[in-house]
């Protein structure tokens, strides 16, 4: 009685199934996949609870970077016209409307607004900018930017949001949150990286006994 | 595993008349393919962005014209929290004493059980956490503390402005080694 003779078995696999699961794969990813913009102000948020998804559109941002520098993002260019025209009147400013609706971001004090515009938008960078000039108690122009912005959403909701750095220091968001106040703005929003409840704590229990939190 | 079929050694032995259809094989080999897909893959895998940013509300109280419109709050229900430099948290309970006997320091890994203790023996109606971060305080530490309120279920808390001797106390204990330095 010999050995029972084994096969040859060839070392081929048959390839087509992983590559189907490896293209599909690749197309939830591709599908999936949201490029952040590149950003001229560099921030890092910190972390929070929240658990709500910050609005993307129809917003007003206030960005605070890492020296306390203050910058304005607007999303929608109608409003911006309309920012823009009022602290023309207002203050004579010359800043150029078509240049202002096309700009990212406002950082600088009013003086210098037209030569800010003038500046191509890929070269304007937060750490090199002078940013809007808050902390002189006197003369805090993020209130005058924020009437412009109030009036110009005159009626509607403003969704406003306050982008700070982990190291900037508080009296900037002081003075972003007084000029809130002067403008009667009294609700903003905090954006956040989200961060997972701590065990064992109160509102972890709540959850976990399937309240629904109150935002 | 190449399986491309090149097997053409002998096909041109024709002889006259004779044609021999050569039966190549459709199998095509896929490795490189699959190769190339998980490249993509681990490539947009690093790139994708999941946690999309999230935001925390805040109301601000309107500014009251008179004192006397304030909000009134017992003073045995009211704790203060003082934000220093280097994350330092310090606290104290009612009214500060004028020795500053009941100022006491803390940090953001304590606070949480300082904050629930208080909570554990104070009347719900009552209590209500008063912050005050220092011009030394960063922009992380007030959102820190105003998540802690969240975790720790506290509905009232204001943040309020830091007066100048608080403001001095809390710089004092800063320089003088923070017993809480540690983060």
């Amino acid at each position: 009685m010999g050995r029972a003779k084994l096969p040859r078995k060839s070392t081929n696999i048959d390839m087509t199934a992983m590559c189907d699961v490896a293209f599909l794969l690749l197309s939830f990813f591709i599908l999936t996949t949201k490029f952040k913009p590149s950003e001229a102000i560099a921030v890092t948020t910190p972390n929070s609870v929240a658990a709500k998804v910050a609005p993307d559109k129809d917003f007003v941002m206030i960005t605070i970077d890492k020296d306390g520098k203050v910058f304005i993002t607007m999303d929608e260019e109608q409003k911006k016209e309309a920012v823009c025209n009022a602290l023309n009147t207002q203050l004579n400013l010359n800043m150029n409307v078509a240049a202002f609706k096309k700009a990212g971001f406002f950082g600088a004090p009013f003086g210098q607004m037209a030569s800010f515009l003038a500046i191509p938008e890929e070269q304007r960078k937060g750490d090199k900018l002078p940013g809007i000039p808050v902390l002189d108690s006197t003369d805090n122009q993020m209130v005058t930017w924020m009437r412009a912005i109030t009036d110009a959403y005159m009626g509607v909701k403003i969704n406003l949001l306050v982008k700070g750095d982990n190291a900037a220091k508080y009296p900037s968001f002081k003075a972003v949150i007084d000029a809130f106040k002067k403008t009667d703005q009294l609700k903003f929003q905090m954006i956040t990286n989200p961060e997972s409840v701590p065990a064992g704590t109160e509102l972890w229990k709540k959850t976990m006994a399937g309240e629904k939190r109150e935002e | 595993m190449a399986e491309m079929d090149t097997s053409s050694s002998g096909g041109h032995k024709k002889g006259p008349g004779v044609k021999k259809g050569k039966k190549l094989s459709t199998r095509v080999d896929l490795t490189p393919m699959v190769d190339l897909g998980f490249l993509l893959i681990t490539f947009f895998i690093f790139t994708t962005t999941m946690s999309q940013p999230t935001a925390m509300k805040l109301f601000l109280p309107k500014d009251a014209e008179n004192p006397e419109d304030q909000n009134k709050a017992k003073e045995s229900g009211v704790i203060t929290l003082l934000l220093g430099k280097d994350n330092n948290v310090f606290y104290y309970e009612g009214q500060l004493a004028p020795d500053g006997s009941n100022f006491k320091s803390s940090s953001f890994k304590e606070i949480r059980t300082v904050l629930l203790e208080k909570k554990a023996r104070t009347n719900e109606k009552d209590l209500v956490v008063v912050l005050k971060p220092s011009s030394e305080s960063t922009y992380k530490n007030v959102v820190d503390i105003l998540d802690e309120m969240t975790i720790n279920v506290l509905k009232r808390y204001a943040l309020v402005d830091i007066s100048p001797v608080e403001e001095q106390l809390v710089k004092l204990s800063d320089a003088g080694g923070g017993a809480a330095a540690s983060n």
